[in-house]
């Protein structure tokens, strides 16, 4: 077993990369995502990564460049947030489509206008369907090991789409936190080299990124869909082989203090350490509450969350984002359509909470408790709420 | 070589649409958008091979002999060999169907 | 040179035809002839990063290909990053051991939109960053001619295009071509050249000496496009020799940052020779040829200048 280290979250994610040895990075700096490829940057220079490094002018051309690199079977990363994956939006459809296990960490921040540097998932929301294998991670030690677990998922012949690890920006990236390493051997055990299915190069050539006329553009779209759906199995597949070799077990949905609850907070992303930390105190108050982690939002776990939230009366899901003119949360949303073939739903209370980095200690948790309940209590309740607003 | 493309299944596909069968589009044949074609006059042809050199669907063969002549499943009666030619050795004639 | 003297020339060139027929190419397409000339320049180990447009929409409807080289398609506005991309994956598993070692030249290519327009960034990053074996060749038809011929800023001054129509207030264009080998130039790579596939061993000359080069390399190939340019199919070769005759795109190649003309061309042809049976200029006036004439002979000038204190 590997030592346990502090060290910062987005140089944990630096490590991961390294280890797993990577051909080629592509990326452009932004805020917050910028700790994670400085240090990737230094890797490279001293020798310690043996990897090309192309600072791109842009991330559209970040993701460019990892389409051709990773088309010409090298083993490709990139970071980014924000705006920054705004600008890659374009791409971001193309490269799953054309199945390339590009990895990517999504540094999460939240969208313009007005400009703001802090955290919440708009940017990958905004992003929700393009294709991607989407996993969130909730502390420093899931974002180093979920990255790993990322190339293993990613380049399975099985499966051959792009993953975006996700993380909550300054909240996660910037912070310190305790970790176990993984021992070089370990990590050749578990993520065999990239052999790539079709490559271009000369000795076999392959065109790659034809168009479709409408006879055949639904079939293509079919088997993408085909693809991120049956990924799922190879997904769990990964995270059981990495729990055997370290001992961190992962779920696509996670359960805290569930037992005899009759009410659950349904978070994703770092609101997981939160939640837990409230639950406690929510139960030591004689509170019948738990908890239920997201960490796959794609493919989305239907069945994991129908067995999982059929259980509880209601549900408080608390969003990092807002579908503007929309119906709230996402994850709310996405939930809601999970649950609406079930004859006896749980009452769904989405709540949206931090956005841009708008501090939510655990008392916000406990408010938006209370007002549910109060809700309740008068069996009325808005379609969303947004946390703290002042108006 | 590929199925017409509205016989396609989702199982038909490679991962990413990717097409392995380098320059399989000879398959198809553009000759039919021609309303002339070329036809040489191997009495004033020099064997140059202009013809050939300008042409920009890749439809003129050398035979035996060194002479050109059209490959008229591709050729789209563009006119530039006849035009191009130096010693004005081919001809654009109306295409009959 | 060689065009002028070497009837039996075309019997050398290289027969492999990479870019195959079946492609979808309007009838008398040079700009497919010039991708065609250009592959047979470049030979068998290459790989193509290829921006949305004409050359990419008739070379690969699902399932077909007309390619039979290496290629990709991903988006417009980024061959220039894609081909980056190509090259740094290529050079890394070589440098790992992981594909064997073989010089494998990575080729974006673009129409003029694609290069000049939407895809400048894109081009002007992996210029900048000196990749290795890497040419880029737009193939400049002149407007966004597989949407149906918009105006684009390589499109000509006075030339009438669908988003640029001649009409009582307009002359069509009222820019002026945008100077994109000049743009290549300054960014100090080791060889910039003009070429046109009305001569088509220059251009092959071009493309060789372009990869000789070590690179990045950028060809600017003027490509005759008859549909958009409203001339009969089988004058395309023609109208490449009066855009070069009259001085209306000079052929020349920078070399380490020195200029050289390349094409011999004693005494310009007046600009009214290019011009005049041309659909896209038809509504100019002999004042606005006259405009033009002076553009041209001060821009073809100022080439010839750069020539002679390049070449003593």
């Amino acid at each position: 077993m590997g030592k346990r280290i502090g060290m910062e979250v987005s140089l944990m994610v630096s490590e991961a990369v390294k280890l797993a040895d990577v051909d080629v990075i592509a990326a452009y700096p932004i805020t917050p995502q910028t700790h994670i490829v400085e240090h990737l940057s230094e890797l490279v220079a001293d020798g310690h990564l043996n990897a090309e490094y192309i600072c791109v002018e842009s991330e559209h051309s970040a993701m460019s460049a990892c389409a051709g690199s990773s088309a010409a079977g090298a083993r490709t990363y990139t970071a980014t947030s924000s705006q920054g994956l705004q600008l890659m939006s374009e791409l971001l459809y193309v490269v799953s489509a054309m199945r390339m296990p590009i990895v990517m960490t999504v540094v999460n921040r939240t969208l313009s206008a007005p400009l703001s540097i802090w955290n919440d998932q708009s940017d990958i929301m905004a992003n929700r369907d393009c294709g991607w294998i989407m996993i969130f991670a909730e502390n420093g030690q899931e974002s180093f090991d979920q990255t790993l677990c990322a190339f293993r998922i990613a380049e399975d012949r099985r499966v051959l789409l792009p993953v975006a690890v996700n993380m909550d920006g300054f909240i996660l990236s910037h912070v310190i936190e305790p970790y176990q390493t993984v021992e070089e051997e370990i990590v050749e055990k578990f993520l065999p080299p990239f052999d790539p299915l079709y490559t271009l190069h000369p000795d076999r050539p392959v065109t790659m990124g034809a168009f479709a006329m409408p006879e055949l553009f639904a079939e293509t779209k079919m088997a993408h869909e085909i693809a991120i759906r049956d990924s799922y199995a190879v997904i769990r597949e990964v995270w059981d082989h990495w729990g055997e070799l370290t001992g961190r077990r992962y779920e696509p949905v996670e359960e805290y203090m569930t037992e005899g609850a009759d009410t659950v907070f349904v978070t994703i992303g770092s609101y997981g350490e939160l939640g837990m930390d409230v639950v406690d105190r929510l139960r030591a108050a004689g509170k019948k509450v738990g908890l239920v982690k997201i960490r796959l939002f794609r493919p989305f776990p239907y069945r994991d969350i129908l067995n999982s939230l059929t259980k509880f009366e209601n549900l408080l899901i608390v969003d990092r984002a807002l579908s503007v003119g929309g119906v709230g949360g996402p994850l709310a949303s996405e939930i809601k359509t999970a649950l609406y073939r079930l004859e006896k739903r749980p009452n769904v209370f989405s709540f949206i909470a931090g956005l841009s980095g708008r501090d939510v200690p655990p008392e916000k948790f406990i408010e938006m408790y209370e007002e549910a309940m109060e809700g309740l209590k008068k069996n009325q309740w808005d379609e969303f709420t947004m946390v703290g607003v002042r108006q | 070589m590929p199925k017409p493309m509205e016989e396609y299944r989702v199982e038909d596909l490679n991962p990413g649409c990717v097409i392995d069968e380098p320059g399989n589009a000879v398959v198809y044949h553009t000759g039919n958008w021609k309303s002339q074609r070329p036809v040489w006059n191997e009495q004033k042809c020099i064997k140059c091979g202009v013809c050939w050199n300008f042409c920009p669907d890749n439809a003129i063969m050398r035979k035996e002999g060194g002479y050109f002549v059209a490959d008229y499943e591709y050729c789209k009666g563009c006119g530039i060999c006849a035009h191009e030619c130096i010693t004005q050795c081919i001809t654009m004639v109306e295409e009959v169907v | 040179m060689i065009d002028k003297y070497a009837v039996f020339v075309p019997n050398l060139t290289n027969r492999a035809e990479n870019f195959t027929s079946g492609h979808r190419a309007c009838q008398g397409c040079a700009e497919a002839l010039a991708v065609r000339h250009v592959l047979k320049a470049l030979g068998h180990d290459i790989v193509i990063s290829n921006a949305t447009g004409c050359m990419e929409i008739v070379s690969s409807p699902l399932p077909l290909t007309a390619w039979n080289v290496p290629w990709i398609h991903v988006t417009f506005e980024n061959a220039g990053a894609v081909a980056s991309g190509v090259a740094a994956g290529l050079k890394v598993l070589m440098r790992k051991g992981k594909i064997p070692e073989k010089r494998i030249v990575s080729v974006g290519m673009g129409g003029d939109g694609a290069t000049t327009d939407i895809g400048l960034q894109a081009l002007s990053g992996a210029l900048e960053r000196m990749h290795k074996d890497f040419l880029y060749v737009c193939f400049d038809n002149e407007a966004y001619m597989n949407t149906g011929i918009q105006r684009s800023s390589s499109t000509p001054y006075g030339a009438a295009t669908t988003t640029s129509p001649a009409g009582k207030d307009s002359i069509g264009q009222h820019t002026w071509k945008k100077n994109m080998a000049a743009i290549a130039v300054a960014h100090d790579i080791p060889y910039v050249a003009t070429a046109c596939s009305s001569y088509p061993f220059d251009l092959q000359a071009k493309v060789i000496k372009a990869v000789e080069s070590g690179g990045p390399a950028y060809l600017h190939v003027l490509s005759v496009c008859p549909t958009g340019w409203r001339i009969p199919s089988h004058l395309a070769i023609k109208y490449g020799r009066l855009a070069v005759e009259t001085g209306v795109f000079p052929l020349y190649e920078v070399q380490d940052g020195k200029y050289r003309m390349t094409a011999d061309i004693p005494k310009l042809r007046p600009v009214r020779d290019y011009l005049s049976g041309q659909g896209r200029f038809r509504h100019l006036t002999d004042t606005d040829i006259d405009i033009i004439q002076k553009r041209v002979t001060k821009e073809y000038d100022k080439l010839i200048s750069l020539h002679k204190s390049n070449n003593g």
